[in-house]
């Protein structure tokens, strides 16, 4: 490599490796083999708010096979053939038996869509930490600081991530003076916790806060409730909630005693996708998945199509099926992915995240996109969002 | 004689206005064209087209411009002098590149969500074959010498090297993350991929079909991930080729000899599309965000002009 320096630019040539594949040969060359496992548990549908949004069962498991038809349509040309088994354990089921007596021995790569309490203990086994696990249903900051493992990689953006594209964007608006509200869940909480950090990264003061509660009262008439519920001492520009399961988020917009809008897991919400995303060839993806599932496509899918494409792009690139080697390209300078969001996505080095832009959303309009214009970065404005690396507290070597 | 020259006069400008070049630029949220005189940097009119407008394309004796109307799933064809629609061609869903060959008999459709190229035989309307290609398929273009089409897959990063004469796949080069536009020389040795993810102009031998070179781009100012490289095209005399450089909004200036990026020209925002006036002195620039074209100066290489169109504009074409 050969570099020439300008006052003003540098451009820098290379020779790359070289593939050229003869369509013809590959058709008759034996195919390389890229097995792919799923793994998820049937969920209890959650307590709903209305009936507008059903329960979907299947979340993630259609964005891995979106991805998997992806691989193979490239694989005809390459010469690989990609194949996904899923293992869908039953309510009642153990993750972890499954995982010893199907997954372990015969599969290298292992998409996992699991809650972080389920996916810890599965991660632990001495037998996991030979594969390379692509967590798809976690957003929890421990499993991406302090219990990070060097055999998982996390796809969904981490809370802190999202509190922090939420951040940026309320900066610009000067959005400063925030009163947040908490659910009565332990997620409510973690989800707080990340709010709490942006707002202290970011230099925005939390007014007030207050925890929600449940009760069958406040509940019927969440009308009359929440305008006693958001009165505070001090005022303030927005209402940051913190609801993930959806209880009573939705009931806050319009109810505020003060008019003032809802930012946070209701109302502008950051999320890696979202159906109102269009851009850079969104729509095309957005087309193939309503085609093949019949419905939006959800965080979880998108996460798991990412998951089997980085798989793809590596074993493409790389010309192997062999986990050392794909493991070393993925988390290579060199790998990218595309996201259909704008900018090359890749892993951090320092605790497996996904480094990705974020969606910030209204139901029914893209409001604006993280990293907000004007964050800036001496690497990529994608670090600009959750923990960087001389925040990180993960060290891998556990 | 005081009679003489102004018959004169009159004459000249006369011919001035029936060879006044035009540009047209196709506006993609406007579901309109804009025609915009060069010359004197104003824009004339904009006409309906019909539904999300995006690839334009001349006939060779610019008697026909064809327009890919997205959202009507066709690809239409217009009088290029009067704007009336003459036909349309049965492109397959969601038409948005396409490219004509050389002889302007045949063309070639990118279909992004079946996976797919369309040929089409222009005189009677008719598709003579699908061709099954890589993910999401964007760039294509057809060599000068009419040997080659090519067809480049987004997602699966392939360009796949088509033979005009069997419309069959003879050969695949997998290129840099999302490529999206190809071009050829004009000598038709070699072809230029853009790669928008990865930041990178690939220049691939013909013959080989191999990656010669990778060229990167560096501006001051700008991380390396807004660098994202989409329009490429190759002067006459392969001397420069020019890139669009998207989101960066800038138009790299590479030397087509040594392929060194000899200068960044600042144009509007997310510039896409280029194209080359007919005499080459000048390039045009699509800037999608921005909602203006940019007129760049060859000789001077300087951006002399910003011109608003109207939203989105896409693609770009310049008849004499």
């Amino acid at each position: 490599m050969r570099l020439i320096k300008y006052p003003f630019l540098t451009s820098v040539f290379s020779i790359l490796t070289v593939i050229v594949f003869n369509f013809n040969n590959v058709q008759a060359a034996p195919k390389q083999i890229i097995n792919i496992a799923y793994l998820t548990q049937e969920q209890n549908p959650p307590v709903a708010l209305s009936n507008l949004d059903p329960f979907i069962k299947d979340k993630g498991v259609i964005g891995a096979e979106l991805g998997i038809n992806d691989n193979n349509t490239t694989g005809e040309f390459t010469g690989q053939q990609f194949n996904l088994k899923k293992f869908i354990v039953p309510i009642d089921g153990n993750v972890n038996d499954t995982f010893t007596k199907e997954i372990s021995s015969q599969f290298k790569y292992l998409i996992v869509n699991l809650p972080a309490t389920q996916l810890k203990p599965l991660s632990d086994l001495p037998a996991a930490k030979e594969l390379l696990l692509f967590d798809v249903g976690t957003t929890d900051d421990s499993l991406r600081n302090e219990e990070c493992q060097r055999h998982v990689l996390h796809l969904l953006p981490s809370r802190a991530m999202r509190a922090d594209a939420l951040a940026q964007y309320m900066m610009k608006k000067r959005w400063t003076q925030w009163f947040l509200v908490i659910g009565p869940n332990p997620e409510d909480k973690l989800y707080a916790d990340a709010i709490k950090r942006s707002a202290k990264r970011f230099n925005m003061k939390i007014v007030a806060e207050k925890t929600w509660e449940h009760t069958y009262d406040a509940r019927r008439t969440a009308q009359s409730d929440v305008a006693v519920f958001s009165q505070t001492e001090d005022p303030y520009d927005v209402l940051v909630v913190a609801d993930e399961q959806g209880q009573f988020g939705e009931y806050l917009d319009y109810r505020t005693w003060v008019p003032r809008p809802v930012i946070g897991t209701q109302g502008l919400i950051a999320t890696p996708w979202h159906k109102t995303h269009e851009q850079w060839g969104a729509v095309q993806i957005q087309h193939r998945f309503l085609e093949k599932a019949g419905r939006w496509m959800e965080e979880q899918d998108y996460s798991a199509y990412l998951a089997v494409r980085a798989i793809g792009e590596a074993a493409t690139r790389t010309q192997s099926n062999e986990l050392s080697k794909l493991k070393d390209y993925i988390f290579s300078d060199t790998f990218t992915l595309n996201g259909y969001t704008g900018t090359p996505l890749s892993f951090r080095a320092w605790d497996g995240q996904l480094r990705q832009p974020l969606l910030l959303a209204a139901p029914r309009s893209l409001v604006a996109i993280a990293p907000i214009d004007g964050f800036l970065h001496p690497k990529t404005e994608l670090d600009t969002l959750g923990y960087d690396q001389p925040e990180t507290h993960c060290q891998w070597n556990k | 004689m005081k009679y003489q020259s102004l018959k004169w006069l009159l004459a000249l400008s006369l011919i001035s206005t029936a060879h006044a070049e035009n540009v047209f630029v196709t506006l993609e949220k406007d579901n309109a064209l804009a025609i915009v005189n060069p010359i004197e940097g104003k824009l004339l009119k904009t006409v309906p087209v019909g539904q999300r407008p995006r690839g334009i394309a001349l006939s060779p004796d610019n008697k026909y411009l064809y327009i890919a109307t997205s959202d009507d799933n066709t690809i239409k064809i217009f009088d290029a002098e009067t704007f009336k629609e003459l036909g349309k061609l049965p492109s397959g869903k969601d038409p948005e590149t396409f490219a004509l060959n050389p002889a302007g008999d045949k063309m070639y459709v990118s279909n992004e969500d079946d996976s797919l190229v369309t040929v089409i035989d222009i005189k009677s309307k008719k598709v003579l074959k699908q061709i099954k290609v890589g993910v999401e398929p964007e760039g294509i273009t057809v060599s000068p010498d009419n040997k080659w089409l090519i067809s480049v897959s987004e997602t699966t990063n392939m360009v796949h090297w088509i033979d005009t004469k069997t419309n069959a796949i003879v050969a695949n080069t997998l290129v840099d993350a999302r490529p999206r536009a190809a071009n050829f020389t004009p000598d038709s040795q070699q072809l230029w991929v853009t790669s928008e993810m990865a930041g990178t102009l690939l220049i691939i031998d013909s013959q080989s079909k191999q990656i010669i070179k990778t060229v990167n781009f560096d501006v001051s100012g700008i991380t390396n991930d807004k660098i994202q490289p989409v329009g490429v095209i190759i002067d006459k005399d392969r001397n420069k080729g020019y890139v669009a450089l998207g989101p960066a909004n800038r138009v790299a200036v590479i030397n087509a000899k040594t392929y060194e990026v000899e200068k960044v020209l600042l144009v509007g925002q997310r510039v896409w599309n280029l194209a080359f006036s007919p005499d080459q002195k000048r390039l045009y620039t699509t800037n999608g965000t921005s909602n203006d074209i940019s007129l760049i100066d060859l000789e001077t290489q300087t951006v002399t002009k910003s011109i608003g169109v109207g939203t989105y504009p896409w693609g770009v074409a310049a008849k004499p």
